[in-house]
C-alpha cells in the first residue's frame, strides 16, 4: 500500500469517527513512515544486494 | 537539593545515628509541604512507610542490619507494582487495580529494607516526555512550576530533588529516567536492557522498556542498581573512583549536536573541555543513520502500546487523557510491514552504536537537547526555528532504548536562568559497572566546579 492511499483511508477512518485530531497526526505518521521506506537499509528483493544477512546482524 | 545521599546516610542508619523514623518523618513533611505545588505524586503511603521505618530501626536496634539502602525513603513511579497498592499508571482507566504483589523489583528493595512513602506521578502509561497528560494533573518542575519536570518519570525526578525521597525508581522506554533527571539536575541510570527485571511493572513497549534507579549521584545510583538486579546491597566504596587520566570517551557528533539549545550547547561544550583539561581523551564519533533514528522508534513503540491497550480502547477510549488516547489510536494504523522495517532498522542502529563505543570507554552527548520546557508548549525555539517537544526531548536518548546499552544522565550545570543541563554517558553492552565507574569518574570532575 502507497503511503498517500494509506493515509487517505486513516483520515477517512479517523473523520468517520469523530477523531479529527487523529487525522493531523495521522500526517506527521505518514512523513515518519516515508522517511523508513527510504531509508538505504531497506531490503529490495529487486537487488543484488538483498539476498542473504547483512553485518548489521 | 538536599545534599544528603544514600551513601551518606546508611552509615549514620547503621550505627543509630539517625533513624530510619526521622528521615521517613522528614520526607513526608517534604511531601506535605510540596506538593500542592509540584503534584510529584499520585498515591502517598505515609502509615506503611511509618511502620516499615520503625521496622527498620528495630532490626538494626537488633543487629540485622541488611546494607545501605536498610531505612531509606524511596518513592516508585507509579506503573511499579507495590502489593496493596493501586497502580494507576497515572490513568482513570486503572482506578481500583490494586496490585496483588511486589513486583521483583519492589520485593528487592523490600528485601533490603527500603521504605516506601509512595507512588510518583508520571506521563500517563509513561506515552510522553512531559508528564503534562496524566490523570492527577501535571507534575511541576521544582525550579519553575510553570515548566515540565520532564518525563515519563517526572515525579520520581521532582521526589529526588526536592527530598520527598531520597531516591526513586522510574522507568525508560525512550528516555524516561535520563529526561527528567536531567530535566531536574539529577542523577538517572537506564541500564542495559534486560539487566533488571520489568515484571510487575505496567508495559509500553516490552522491547524497548527498561526500569531503573533516580538519585542524587552516580554512587546511589550504583547502589540501587545493584539491588534492582538482585545482586543484593553491595555498598561500594564510595573513594573507589576512577580517575579521568587514559579515559577514552568519542562525543556523537551530527545529529546529536546539532539541534541543541544554546545554553544546552555551551554546557556540554564547557563540561567536555574540563573533562579533557582533567585528563580524558575525547575523540568524535558518528551514527551514520542517526536520522533514521526517531522514524523507526515511532513505528515500534506506537505498535507496540497499541496492541497492549487495544482491548481497552474499544472498551474504555475515554478513561484515557485525550492526547494519550489520540496517540494510542494513532499506533492502530501503523502497518505490519512498516513494523518489519522498523525491527531492520533498529539492528542497523545497534550496530552502528556498538562500531561508535569500539576502542572507547564510553559514548558521551547531552541528555536532554533543550532545558525543561514550559508546560503546555508543543514546540519550542532551537537554532533559529521551531522543533517539536516530544521530539527533540527524545531526540538524544531514544538509540540506547533501540539498542538497549546502559545509559546514565548526570547533571553538568545550568541555563543562564538556573535550569539545569544533563551530561549523558553510553556504555558498552553488558558491561554496565563499568560505566558507572566512569561516570563516577565523570561527576567528580564536574562537581568540583562548584
Amino acid at each position: 500500500m502507497t503511503i498517500e492511499q494509506w493515509l487517505e483511508d486513516g483520515k477517512s477512518d479517523a473523520y468517520r469517527r469523530k477523531m479529527p485530531e487523529l487525522a493531523d497526526l495521522l500526517e506527521g505518521l505518514a512523513r515518519a513512515t516515508a522517511a523508513l521506506r527510504a531509508a538505504d537499509w531497506n531490503d529490495d528483493a529487486g537487488s543484488a544486494e538483498s539476498t542473504g544477512e547483512t553485518d548489521a546482524n | 537539593m538536599p545534599t544528603d545521599t544514600i551513601a551518606s546516610l546508611a552509615p549514620q542508619v547503621a550505627s543509630g545515628a539517625i533513624r530510619s523514623e526521622r528521615l521517613t518523618e522528614d520526607a513526608l513533611s517534604v511531601i506535605t509541604r510540596l506538593q500542592p505545588s509540584l503534584n510529584a505524586f499520585i498515591t502517598v503511603t505515609a502509615d506503611e512507610a511509618l511502620a516499615l521505618a520503625r521496622e527498620a530501626d528495630r532490626d538494626i536496634a537488633a543487629g540485622r542490619y541488611r546494607g545501605p539502602l536498610h531505612g531509606i525513603p524511596l518513592s516508585l513511579k507509579d506503573l511499579i507494582d507495590m502489593a496493596g497498592v493501586t497502580t494507576t499508571a497515572a490513568s482513570k482507566l486503572r482506578e481500583g487495580c490494586v496490585a496483588l504483589h511486589d513486583a521483583p523489583v519492589v520485593r528487592h528493595l523490600r528485601d533490603a529494607g527500603a521504605v516506601f512513602v509512595g507512588k510518583t506521578n508520571l506521563h500517563e502509561f509513561a506515552f510522553g516526555t512531559t508528564n503534562e497528560d496524566s490523570a492527577w494533573g501535571p507534575a511541576r518542575h521544582p525550579d519553575d512550576p510553570t515548566r515540565s519536570p520532564g518525563g515519563s518519570s517526572g515525579g520520581s525526578a521532582i521526589a529526588v530533588r526536592t527530598g520527598m525521597s531520597i531516591a526513586s525508581v522510574g522507568t525508560d522506554t525512550g528516555g524516561s529516567i535520563r529526561i527528567p533527571a536531567a530535566a531536574c539536575g539529577i542523577v538517572g541510570l537506564k541500564p542495559g536492557w534486560g539487566e533488571v527485571s520489568a515484571a510487575g511493572v505496567v508495559p509500553l513497549s516490552r522491547q524497548l522498556d527498561h526500569v531503573g534507579p533516580l538519585a542524587r549521584s552516580v554512587h546511589d545510583a550504583e547502589l540501587l542498581y545493584n539491588v534492582l538486579r538482585g545482586a543484593g546491597a553491595n555498598s561500594g566504596d564510595e573513594d573507589d573512583v576512577e580517575t579521568l587520566f587514559g579515559l577514552k570517551l568519542a562525543a556523537l557528533d551530527g545529529y546529536f549536536a546539532e539541534r541543541l539549545s544554546d545554553e544546552v550547547d555551551a554546557g556540554i561544550t564547557a563540561a567536555l573541555a574540563l573533562l579533557r583539561q582533567q585528563g580524558a581523551k575525547i575523540s568524535t564519533a558518528s551514527i551514520f543513520h542517526a536520522q533514521d533514528i526517531a522514524p523507526i522508534y515511532l513505528h515500534l513503540v506506537l505498535a507496540d502500546a497499541a496492541a497492549y491497550h487495544a482491548a481497552a480502547l474499544q472498551r474504555r477510549p475515554h478513561a484515557y487523557t485525550d492526547n494519550v488516547r489520540i496517540r494510542l489510536e494513532m499506533g492502530r494504523h501503523v502497518l505490519a510491514e512498516d513494523y518489519v522495517r522498523a525491527t531492520r532498522g533498529r539492528q542497523v542502529i545497534t550496530h552502528e552504536v556498538e562500531q561508535a563505543l569500539a576502542g572507547v570507554d564510553a559514548l558521551v552527548l547531552p541528555a536532554l537537547a533543550i532545558e525543561a520546557p514550559p508546560i503546555g508548549a508543543a514546540s519550542v525555539p532551537v537554532k533559529g526555528g521551531q522543533e517539536s517537544v516530544r521530539n527533540v526531548m527524545l531526540r538524544c536518548t531514544q538509540p540506547f532504548n533501540l539498542s538497549g546499552h546502559p545509559a546514565i544522565s548526570l547533571p553538568c550545570g545550568s541555563s543562564k536562568a538556573g535550569l539545569p543541563i544533563g551530561l549523558q554517558l553510553v556504555g558498552h553492552a553488558g558491561r554496565t559497572p563499568e560505566l558507572l565507574r566512569v561516570a563516577r569518574a565523570v561527576e567528580r570532575v564536574l562537581n568540583s566546579r562548584g
